[in-house]
């Protein structure tokens, strides 16, 4: 065949440690079992591939969308079969909710051996259909190539998602020779890159005539790389901007234009620019339910354009009167360049005032507790304060995420890690690893919480020996404090099993020296500051630090759940008062 | 606010896929998985080895179908989706075991005559009847054998094909199957 490389006989398992080098493959995060095997021994010698030996299999997959995230390439994932394979389920399932592009492989029994309930034989094909973007079951050693070449790029081009391998022991163990493809037979998968010129034509024509329009960013662009594309069409036309909870960051919080971030937990300008709007320019965003609360009532008066590179997405939960299929980076650059030519822009002065007022009246604040205690919030702007905008975090799932998003310092697209769509408990230690393994040089930071925490802190000792040196802070307010709140709000205060009791049970600096960190801990608002420098100038071991903090600190403004945007609350039985209805 | 029209009409897609292990499960597991209603699904191989051909039946809202067929579209071994007018040719196949005493056996083989429908085989007190139609037809054919009594029915999925002499595998085939997708490396 003059279509392909070859490079003689190989078993499965070198062709299999070739071909991730040959897709560009240069860190593996996994751990061997027996199905995988096989393919231990040639990564064993490999130049090119760094393999990170994780502690269980979810922290290899949240590892992998870290770098992934950090590095704009595709993360990979190695694991054995059976119950290998399933601790992978959950990373999977959020990279697909997240789009993050990775590449999951797994060691599958034999192929005589499937289908007849083998040791460690799990259908992992069959239990990730739904949840990967595509995936493969290779079961003869001539087919690998292929499948990773075809993996590597259905994960990483279109809407980026993960994608599962799982290769046969017997396919791993067999000799072929090695054929790197020059061309993919995808026939079926052709992603839509370039805009229809129509669409945007009359996307540039709604937008001159708007005269209440938001452009909602999504985390789309963000995957597009389109930020200075949107800070280019945002301030040639003024048009206020939210970002979404994917998107912070990719266009810069302290601009002027910034409204902030919409949604359930969304500032007050932000929710309030979207239901007064007449005209959401959507951006790589797709209308998730945290964000339009209930469909009915968001955003009545507005016209939607909707740009995304899936076109799923498009009128899937909210009607799109202009769809745009294509990248957003395209899309974006069209946009401004039809403006621009045509001179048409809209004139949104009063809109603009409007906005600005009230993102001035209702900024995202929160009280300091009045009895000495250390208030979260405070703890995780200083934090970002101390640290700078040009570094990573990454955080778990819960009210230090939704403190982290609004009071961490969000200027650079791309700084900002964590699980939106799924919401995984446990994401923040492995995801900040992965980040710190594709970004060295920066400052990784974690903001967890001592529920999310106890869920994949073994990862530290991987980071320990593997000397990635992330620093993690718990935000310890001894309990599961999103439920919690919730318990507080809609069930009378019945604290049904959200007391995680995290009163030095763990000891979380003691875990930490435990696996090879160094422990710090913060009980008083003095020692908030020189704990965070300790941890900051401690660069060659990561480092755990516990902020002790208040139980009853409550993430607002929220819009209860099922309830429209417009019943925001700026605190408890608190609602914004909302001038010029007129506009 | 412009909301989208909702009218439930019935509709017959014509989808070509990859002839690859699995592809059936992610059709089906898609369909259950998002919703989706579906009245019938018949697969089978087309004059290409490597493809084959699902025809579905949906009866939805225009903008629900909408979103199945771009769901559908997602799927990387979907090549094609086609909606078949409601002229084309639309056929099921079924297989009937008709009780019949020996008095009542002329009145039952001339209703089969009448739909061009085949005894294919006969007891002392039974006929088996195999037709194939429009689902209209069989369905007309179905009441005038019900009061003989039906013992067993079995049921083919629809197959359809537009008219005329355009034929969309032939498309598929010249204007994406070969046009490929370079590698990343």
């Amino acid at each position: 065949m003059p279509d392909t490389d070859t490079a003689g006989e190989l078993t499965g398992a070198q062709s299999l440690v070739k071909s991730l080098e040959q897709a560009g493959a240069d860190t593996v995060f996994g751990i061997p079992g027996g199905a995988i095997l096989p393919a231990y021994d040639p990564l064993y010698d490999s130049e090119h591939v760094r393999h990170i030996l994780v502690r269980h299999e979810q922290g290899a997959g949240h590892a992998a969308q870290g770098y992934a995230m950090v590095t704009g390439k595709v993360g990979v994932c190695l694991a054995t079969s059976g119950p290998g394979a399933t601790n992978l389920v959950t990373p999977i399932a959020d990279a697909h909710m997240d789009s993050v592009p990775i590449v999951a492989i797994t060691g599958q029994v034999a192929s005589p051996a499937i289908g007849t309930d083998a040791f460690q034989e799990a259908d992992i094909r069959g239990i990730t259909m739904p949840i990967t973007k595509h995936n493969f079951l290779v079961t003869k050693a001539a087919d690998i190539p292929a499948a990773i070449a075809s993996a590597f790029h259905i994960a990483g081009t279109g809407r980026p998602g993960p994608v599962l391998v799982d290769i046969s022991k017997d396919a791993l163990q067999a000799s072929c020779a090695f054929n790197w493809p020059k061309h993919l037979d995808l026939p079926g998968y052709r992603p839509v890159t370039k805009p229809h010129g129509k669409q945007v034509r009359e996307a540039a024509r709604l937008i001159s005539a708007a005269k209440r329009p938001v452009l909602y960013v999504g985390g789309g662009v963000f995957k597009s790389r389109a930020d200075k594309q949107l800070r280019e069409l945002a301030e040639l036309t003024g048009i206020p901007v939210v970002t979404t909870l994917m998107a912070l960051g990719c266009f810069p919080a302290s601009h002027p234009q910034n409204m902030g971030m919409p949604g359930m937990h969304g500032a007050v300008s932000a929710v309030g620019a979207l239901q007064r709007s007449d005209l959401l320019i959507t951006l790589g965003a797709r209308f998730d339910d945290r964000v339009t609360g209930q469909l009915s009532s968001f955003a009545p008066q507005a016209l939607v354009i909707h740009a995304d590179i899936d076109p799923a997405e498009i009128s899937k939960n909210r009607y799109a009167d202009v769809p745009i299929v294509g990248d957003c980076k395209e899309i974006i650059a069209e946009l401004t360049s039809q403006l621009r030519a045509s001179g048409q822009l809209p004139e949104i002065g009063d809109w603009a005032r409007y906005l600005t007022e009230l993102k001035r009246r209702y900024p995202t604040g929160y009280d300091q507790p009045d009895n000495g205690t250390l208030s979260p919030q405070h703890v995780i702007q200083r934090i970002g304060e101390l640290t700078g905008p040009d570094s990573y975090y990454a955080s778990g799932v819960g009210q230090h995420q939704m403190w982290a998003a609004h009071f961490l310092p969000w200027e650079l697209p791309g700084r900002w890690l964590n699980s939106g769509g799924l919401g995984t408990m446990g994401y923040c230690v492995p995801a900040a690893m992965g980040a710190k393994v594709g970004q060295p040089d920066k400052v990784v930071w974690g903001i967890d919480g001592d529920g999310c925490f106890q869920m994949t802190n073994q990862e530290l000792v991987t980071c320990a020996l593997e000397r990635i040196p992330i620093k993690i802070a718990v935000i310890n307010n001894q309990s599961l404090g999103m439920v919690r709140q919730w318990q507080t709000l809609f069930y009378q205060g019945r604290y049904s099993n959200t007391d995680l009791k995290t009163n030095r049970i763990p000891d979380f600096p003691k875990l930490a020296e435990a696996m090879g960190c160094v422990g710090l801990r913060a009980e008083e608002p003095d020692d908030v500051d020189s704990v965070i420098e300790k941890a900051l100038s401690i660069n060659d071991v990561p480092v755990v630090v516990e902020f002790v903090v208040h139980k009853d600190a409550m993430v607002w403004p929220m819009v209860a759940a099922g309830t429209g945007n417009d019943e925001i609350k700026v605190a408890r039985d608190m609602a914004p008062v909302w001038d010029g209805e007129a506009l | 606010m412009t909301t989208p029209p909702t009218v439930i009409s019935t509709h017959t897609l014509s989808v070509l896929v990859e002839n690859k292990p699995g592809v059936l499960a992610r059709v089906a597991s898609l369909i259950s998985r998002r919703g989706f209603n579906i009245e019938s699904l018949a697969v089978g191989p087309t004059e290409y080895p490597h493809m084959s051909r699902m025809t579905l039946v949906v009866r939805l809202e225009d903008h629900v179908l909408e979103q199945l067929t771009k769901q559908l579209n997602k799927l990387i071994e979907v090549l094609k989706i086609v909606e078949l007018v409601p002229g084309a040719v639309r056929r099921e196949l079924i297989l009937v075991k008709v009780r019949v005493e020996p008095d009542h056996r002329g009145q039952v083989l001339e209703i089969i005559q009448l739909f061009g429908a085949k005894a294919v085989d006969v007891t002392a007190d039974s006929i088996t009847v195999e037709a194939t139609g429009s689902p209209e037809k069989l369905d007309a054919l179905l009441k005038l054998l019900e009061p003989f009594g039906l013992r067993e029915l079995v049921q083919s999925g629809l197959v359809a094909v537009g008219r005329g002499s355009r034929s969309i595998t032939d498309r598929t085939q010249r204007g994406e199957r070969f046009k490929q997708v370079r590698a990343a490396v």
